[in-house]
């Protein structure tokens, strides 16, 4: 029992540490790959390829002059980025991050967090309050650009969570009824990833991602032409850094989750045969980790993708990307529940 | 701990907070808090629907009532900038009949929760209920007919919304 309580501690630690530690280096990688994009350099003056870089941001985030509005109600002006930052966070816990192995003793340890019944529905519910942060912080700024900035984030959050949702509902569907993260992913070893079932799902799943964490082209409640800085105008120094880290974290988050409802998580087109060759037997903590790390190349290359859409595609108008949400996304999202339920029929997956 | 097991301890710890945010959103001054206040009484409820081992209901309580219903009620109270100096203050009467009004409410709930004492109540199907599975098989087999009138209650509702809000009918 203490040796259970331990290790989740452990893992909480880790996949905390590991949330932090992708999205400053995001931040790295975001700059060199809009250098590269736009055939500049990038930042190469702190350390080699300019790798110290995101110390040198935090660094500086950290002590820059703190100032609060006079007229804000301080408290939720302070509770704000917390709260977005905290939601940011709690998604991680029920992501698979690799196969559970055995010890020698036989006791079975799983590289997750917790492996909760009805892990979609917790991620659906995490996600829905997310909303809170920007729009106490937006509207505790007392500033007219903050609050236009939290009310378009906050309409365009809930706008695409809807076609999120029901392109969801169809991979559960795909994955036999399912709820829980790791048996989506487990199921995906001995078949095909999903992108082959729900490729139609797997577009819109991607273009609602993007506008839930406010990327371009969806970064409307940031806009500078427009609303100076949105909704967090009036945040300086670490606050501000909360909110535009937690944003990173959100990227990486979803990421992960796209790389596990779709891609297999951390499984792999040969797995088994390599295993083998390795000679690694069921339940080896190597195993695990060569899981983990398939898992974490493909999240990478999602958030390579996030950044080549933001430096390649210009920003919506407003009435584009609601027209986008409602329109288009939303009937397609059905249309595609409804293909999958009929083709899932045929397959002999749902029975009636 | 004190002869109570950890379910109660949690019950009587989540009504305890769900019932002083309840009052703070009456009493607050502040209608934006008020907001805030209703929705950690939300995550109250759906922690007494988790200790029911109603997963699904606890899950959908927070994502529509907190994610979804209090982000817009939020919007419409950030939007029309109420506050203290602004909002005209009711004369004394207004507040005596409320006062009775309300206090006539409690009584008819006070009265309502006495009856509860004699009822029998049988429990429906096992304690595994909640879950969204046997909730979903119940739902669409035994309560297939009110499950699906209830749908097209939430549709005349949004035809509505949509008449409503239209500037003007073509």
């Amino acid at each position: 029992m203490i040796s259970f309580v331990i290790y989740k501690f452990v893992v909480c630690v880790i996949v905390f540490g590991l949330s932090l530690a992708v999205a400053a280096y995001s931040t790295w990688w975001e700059r060199k790959l809009s250098a590269l994009l736009q055939d500049r350099i990038g930042p190469n003056r702190a350390g080699p390829f300019g790798l110290l870089q995101p110390l040198a941001d935090g660094g500086k985030m950290f002590f820059k002059e703190e100032i609060i509005p006079n007229v804000s109600n301080k408290f939720l002006f302070i509770l704000g980025p917390s709260l977005f930052m905290l939601t940011a966070l709690m998604t991680g816990s029920v992501i698979p991050w690799g196969k559970s192995f055995t010890t020698e003793a036989g006791n079975t340890y799983s590289f997750q967090i917790t492996d909760i019944s009805i892990g979609v529905l917790y991620l659906f519910g995490v996600v829905s309050i997310g909303v809170y942060g920007i729009m106490i912080g937006g509207w505790a700024s007392n500033n007219k650009f903050a609050l236009l900035g939290a009310i378009r984030a906050s309409s365009q959050m809930i706008s695409y969570e809807i076609a999120m949702g029901i392109s969801v509902i169809a991979l559960i569907v795909t994955s036999g009824g399912t709820l829980s993260l790791s048996e989506i992913v487990e199921q995906q070893d001995a078949g095909f990833a999903n992108i082959v079932w729900q490729p139609l799902g797997f577009l819109i799943f991607f273009i609602c991602a993007l506008a839930e964490t406010n990327r371009a082209p969806f970064d409307l409640p940031e806009c500078e032409s427009e609303l100076v800085g949105g909704y967090h105008t009036e945040y300086s120094s670490m606050k501000l850094g909360l909110f535009l880290f937690a944003e990173y974290i959100n990227m990486f988050i979803s990421s992960a989750i796209m790389a596990a409802f779709y891609f297999g998580g951390y499984n792999f087109p040969w797995a088994h045969e390599l295993y083998q060759t390795l000679g690694l037997h069921d339940g080896s903590v190597w195993i695990s980790i060569i899981g983990f790390g398939a898992f974490f190349t493909k999240i990478c290359i999602f958030i390579s993708v996030f950044m080549w859409v933001r430096w390649t595609l210009p920003r919506f108008r407003y009435d584009q990307l609601m027209h986008l949400g409602w329109k288009i996304l939303l009937p397609l999202s059905l249309l595609n529940l409804a293909i999958t339920v009929v083709v899932e029929y045929f397959r002999g997956n749902i029975h009636l | 701990m004190l002869g109570y097991t950890i379910t109660q301890w949690l019950f009587g710890i989540l009504s305890f907070l769900a019932i002083m945010f309840a009052l703070m959103v009456v009493f607050s001054r502040n209608p934006v808090n008020s907001v805030l206040y209703l929705v950690m009484t939300f995550f109250c409820i759906a922690g007494h629907y988790l200790l029911m081992n109603a997963q699904f209901l606890a899950i959908v309580h927070i994502v529509v009532y907190a994610g979804a219903i209090m982000v817009l009620f939020l919007f419409v109270i950030m939007l029309m900038d109420l506050n203290q100096d602004s909002e005209p203050q009711k004369s004394a009467w207004i507040k005596i009949v409320a006062g009775i009004a309300g206090g006539l409410l409690l009584f008819v709930l006070v009265g309502t929760l006495k009856g509860t004492e004699q009822m029998n109540l049988t429990s429906y199907g096992s304690s595994q209920i909640g879950t969204v599975k046997n909730l979903g098989k119940v739902l669409f087999s035994e309560f297939l007919f009110p499950f699906e009138i209830a749908s097209v209650l939430l549709l005349a509702a949004m035809v509505g919304a949509i008449m409503i809000g239209k500037k003007e009918i073509k």
